[in-house]
């Protein structure tokens, strides 16, 4: 009996994929720009979905006070956002992000990781309305609030 | 401007000066599995990652022209997908469309192959302060 090759991306998976999210997280955190910031999986349920990026010296943006640079957060959110959209469909539809507004609060403390929480709070047919927040512990105090939309480029959501 | 330093982030991507237009700093990045989305293209945040670099170089470079030492916070950032970036050389390029004493707004373009097609804009607010000491 053979393994079927396990696809490095949801993009390579065959049409019945059946849509995992811990199995496309693992995919997402091991390749490509989620795989180099070194993103992790850190919960999920319908509609919402959480990673994590650990802090790290190479990710930072202002080396005199060693605070994150923001394009790690921008990225953890577009990943964080996108897996909601499909916590919400219940199956993989591919998408684009068509845009994307970050709000930043205050600055990450150095040396704390962050935590990355998706959401996607109306879907139509073809676009994907997502919001998140970007925290290092305290949702209440966050980091960064995101809001933006994505388009689905090969069939639909609903 | 080419003096200016880019933060370890920046050069761990990659991303690098390629050359000033009109006094507006132009950066790059190589494509690179470090910055792959999905399969074939830029990843989105990675390429708002260059955007926000160039944006932030513009204010500095327009700071720096009028002799100004500020401190530069960011307040927000909207961007703008237009097309999906593919495996090769991306450009950006942001421009000062507003630096009061307070405030700061810098458009961001970028592009790939053919500089008239943006593949991403970005808008990009800024708090100014005067700097300390």
């Amino acid at each position: 009996m053979t393994t079927p090759k396990e696809p490095t991306s949801l993009y390579d998976a065959p049409p019945d994929f059946v849509f995992d999210p811990s199995r496309m997280a693992s995919m997402m955190t091991r390749h490509g720009h989620g795989g180099w910031l070194g993103l992790k999986y850190r919960d999920h349920g319908e509609g919402w979905f959480e990673l994590e990026l650990p802090w790290r010296e190479e990710l930072v943006g202002m080396p005199e006070s060693g605070v994150l640079a923001s394009g790690p957060i921008i990225s953890m959110m577009d990943n964080a956002t996108s897996m909601a959209v499909w916590t919400r469909t219940g199956k993989f539809v591919p998408h684009a992000t068509l845009d994307l507004r970050v709000d930043y609060m205050r600055a990450a403390v150095p040396g704390r990781d962050l935590i990355g929480h998706g959401e996607c709070y109306k879907l139509t047919r073809t676009i994907a309305f997502i919001r998140g927040v970007a925290h290092d512990g305290d949702i209440d105090d966050p980091v960064a609030h995101v809001i933006g939309t994505f388009m689905a480029t090969h069939g639909t959501y609903l | 401007m080419s003096h200016q330093n880019l933060p370890p982030y920046a050069e761990a991507l990659g991303i690098a000066m390629d050359h000033d237009e009109s006094g507006d700093p132009v950066l790059y990045v190589d494509f690179s599995d470090r910055i792959l989305g999905r399969p074939g293209f830029l990843h989105g945040g990675a390429l708002s990652g260059l955007m926000e670099m160039a944006g932030f170089a513009a204010l500095r470079a327009e700071l720096g022209r009028r002799g100004e030492e500020m401190r530069i916070k960011p307040v927000n950032i909207q961007v703008e997908f237009m097309r999906g970036g593919t495996e090769q050389r991306t450009f950006a390029m942001g421009k000062v469309t507003r630096a009061g004493r307070r405030v700061a707004l810098v458009n961001v373009e970028a592009w790939q192959d053919d500089r008239n097609k943006q593949i991403a804009l970005a808008q990009m607010k800024f708090l100014l302060s005067p700097a300390e000491g």
